[in-house]
C-alpha cells in the first residue's frame, strides 16, 4: 500500500508538527516544546477518537495549502480558523471547524487564517508520522529537534501520514474560544526585586503583546517596570508562564520553546489554566495581570481540566 | 542541604542551595538532581539543575507543590559514583575568523594575545550545568586577570562552535544563537547530538573540560570528520 501523505503547496508562516511535548530534556538544554494551545490540540485529536499524544499539525497566522496524495483522509481543524475544502472538481467548501470532514485523493485543504488568534491545529485520523526524540515528535526549530530535521515545513515537502482503519464517522464538539479578562499570575522568587510603583504598574496598567512574539515568548510593552535591585541574576531554571524583568523594564513571558536557562529576575509566573489563552493573544492586544494565590491556581487548574473533559465527552 | 524551598508557579518547585556559585554548592546541586532523578517521581516532568538552584516542573494533575516538597524533603540523599565526572578534552582554534573579541579583550583588560590564551589554556574547567540551548555548558572558574563583562550589544548571531568568556565563566556555543560573551576561538566538535539520545551532551555537570589549542588546518579536518 501507497502511503497517503499531503504535498505542500503552500507552508504558512509557522507551520510544525507538534505533539503533548518533551519530558526529562531541560537538564541537557532541550525546552519542552508540544502545543502552544493544549486544549485546542486535545480537542483536534479527540474528535477523529485519537490516542493521547497524537502528532498534530500546527500553524500560526497563515497556515498551509495542502493537497492529498493517495488514499483518503478523516481529518479536523480547531481553534478559531477560516479554511477551505477544495474538491477534486475545483468546488470550494468553507470549512468548519470543531468537526471531522472527509477528504480524497486530490483534494485540498486551503488553511487561509487564524482569526483574532495565533495557533491553530489540524488532526488526522491517527495522527501524522514522525521521528521520536525523546518519547515526543514535537518541532523544536532551534535545536532542530524533531521530524521534519526539526524544521518548520517548506514549499513541495512531503508530510505522511500513519496507516489508518479507514471507519470513519462524522463527530463535531461545540467549543467557543473564550477570550480572557485577566492573565492570572501567582508571584515569582524575585518579586521583592521591584519597587512599589513597579508592582503597582505591573498589576494595574495594560501591557500591549509585541510582534516579537514566538513559540519561545511573549515580549510586552507598557510601563516599565523598574528593578530596584539588580537587573541580573545568576542563571538558572526557567519554566513556562514565567515572566522575566531585563533592564529595559519590559516583561518577557516564557512560552513552549524557551531556553531552559536565564538571568533576568522573574516577577511572576502565569498559572497553568490560562497558558493556552494566554499563547493565542495576537501581537498589538492588550492584556493585564491580576495577582492570585498558589491554591486559586491549582484550583482554576482542576476547573480548566474538568472542562476540557465535559467538552471532549460532548461529541455529537 | 537545601536552604529554601518554594513554588514557582503552580507546576515548578525551586530549591534553592544558596546564593554564592562555587563547586560545593553546585556538587549539591547535582547529587540531588541524581537522586531525584533515580527516584522517578510520579508526576515529575524536567528537572533543571544550574549554579545554586534546582527547578522540578511537574504535572499539575498528577501532583501538587505541598506532596512533592515533602517527597523532597524526605529524601534519602547519596553519593554517587560518577559525581566525580570526567575530563573532557575539547581542541580550540584561534585566529582572526574566529576569534572575534581577542581584541577587545586585549585591549580592555590592558594583557597582550599570548598571555590571555596562555592564561585561558592552562586551567581546567569545571562544567557547571548545561542549558540554555540544547549542550551548552557553562564552565568555570576563569582567571581573575582575563575576567571581563558581556559585549554592550550582544551579536544577534554567535557562531556555532565558538568559545566565549565572561566574568568568571567560559562556555561553548553548540548552537549559532544570539549572545554577548566574548568570544576566543572555535571548536570544530560537535558537543551535542540529537541522535544519541542516551548520552546526547560530550560535556555534563560535574565535568572538567580541557581546552588545547589546534591550528586551521588541524581544525579542517576534524570538522570534516
Amino acid at each position: 500500500m501507497i502511503k497517503s501523505y499531503f504535498e505542500i503547496l503552500r507552508p504558512g508562516i509557522n507551520t510544525t508538527l507538534q505533539d503533548e511535548g518533551r519530558a526529562n530534556v531541560y537538564h541537557i538544554g532541550v525546552p519542552f516544546s508540544g502545543a502552544m494551545d493544549k486544549r485546542n490540540y486535545l480537542i483536534s485529536n479527540s474528535i477523529l477518537g485519537n490516542n493521547v499524544n497524537t502528532l498534530s499539525l500546527e500553524f500560526a497566522y497563515q497556515g498551509p495549502l495542502l493537497k492529498l496524495k493517495t488514499g483518503k483522509v478523516c481529518a479536523s481543524i480547531t481553534g478559531d480558523v477560516i479554511f477551505n475544502i477544495i474538491r477534486k472538481n475545483s468546488k470550494i467548501e468553507k470549512g468548519e471547524c470543531y468537526k471531522s470532514f472527509i477528504l480524497n485523493s486530490d483534494e485540498q485543504i486551503d488553511i487561509i487564517s487564524t482569526n483574532r488568534s495565533v495557533y491553530g491545529y489540524l488532526s488526522v485520523k491517527d495522527g501524522f508520522q514522525g521521528d521520536i526524540f525523546w518519547g515526543s515528535s514535537s518541532v523544536h526549530t532551534k535545536s532542530e529537534i524533531g521530524p521534519n530535521n526539526g524544521k518548520k515545513f517548506s514549499l513541495n515537502e512531503k508530510l505522511y501520514l500513519n496507516k489508518s482503519q479507514q471507519n470513519f464517522v462524522s463527530k463535531k464538539i461545540k467549543y467557543q474560544n473564550s477570550k480572557i479578562e485577566f492573565i492570572r499570575v501567582i508571584k515569582a522568587t524575585n518579586f521583592d526585586y521591584f519597587s512599589d510603583e513597579a508592582i503597582n504598574n505591573f498589576f494595574n496598567k495594560e501591557f500591549y503583546v509585541t510582534k516579537l512574539t514566538d513559540r519561545m515568548g511573549m515580549r510586552l510593552e507598557g510601563p516599565k517596570i523598574e528593578n530596584n535591585c539588580e537587573t541580573n541574576i545568576k542563571s538558572e531554571g526557567l519554566v513556562k508562564g514565567v515572566i522575566q524583568i531585563p533592564a529595559d523594564g519590559n516583561p518577557i513571558i516564557m512560552l513552549s520553546d524557551h531556553g531552559t536557562i536565564g538571568g533576568y529576575p522573574k516577577i511572576a509566573v502565569v498559572v497553568s489554566a490560562d497558558l493556552d489563552r494566554l499563547a493565542q493573544t495576537t501581537p498589538g492586544s492588550k492584556i493585564k495581570f491580576k495577582l492570585i494565590e498558589l491554591p486559586e491556581a491549582e484550583r482554576l487548574f482542576k476547573l480548566y481540566n474538568f472542562e476540557t473533559e465535559n467538552i471532549i465527552n460532548n461529541l455529537i | 542541604m537545601i536552604k529554601n524551598i518554594t513554588n514557582l508557579g503552580d507546576s515548578a518547585i525551586y530549591c534553592d542551595f544558596g546564593k554564592e556559585v562555587n563547586k560545593q554548592i553546585n556538587s549539591n546541586v547535582i547529587k540531588y538532581f541524581k537522586n531525584i532523578k533515580e527516584k522517578k517521581i510520579n508526576g515529575v516532568i524536567n528537572l533543571t539543575p544550574s549554579y545554586n538552584k534546582l527547578i522540578i516542573s511537574f504535572d499539575l494533575s498528577k501532583i501538587n507543590f505541598k506532596e512533592i516538597r515533602d517527597i523532597i524533603l524526605n529524601l534519602k540523599i547519596k553519593d554517587f559514583e560518577s559525581d566525580k565526572g570526567k575530563t573532557v578534552n575539547i581542541p580550540v582554534c584561534v585566529n582572526d575568523n574566529f576569534s572575534l573579541d581577542l581584541k577587545r579583550l586585549s585591549e580592555k583588560l590592558n594583557i597582550n594575545f599570548d598571555s590571555i590564551l596562555e592564561i585561558f589554556f592552562k586551567k581546567k574547567y569545571f562544567c557547571y550545568m548545561t542549558g540554555f540551548v540544547a549542550g551548552m555548558p557553562f564552565l568555570g572558574d576563569i582567571d581573575q586577570k582575563i575576567r571581563l563583562k558581556r559585549l554592550e550589544t550582544p551579536r544577534v548571531k554567535v557562531p556555532k562552535g565558538s568559545i566565549g568568556i565572561t566574568e568568571q565563566f567560559c562556555n561553548i556555543y553548540t548552537y549559532e544563537t544570539p549572545g554577548g560573551w566574548n568570544i576566543i576561538g572555535n571548536t570544530p566538535v560537535k558537543i551535542f547530538d540529537k541522535f544519541n539520545e542516551k548520552n546526547p551532551t560530550k560535556i555534563n555537570p560535574g565535568d572538567q573540560v580541557s581546552f588545547f589549542q589546534i591550528n586551521k588546518s588541524e581544525y579542517c579536518k576534524l570538522n570534516n570528520d
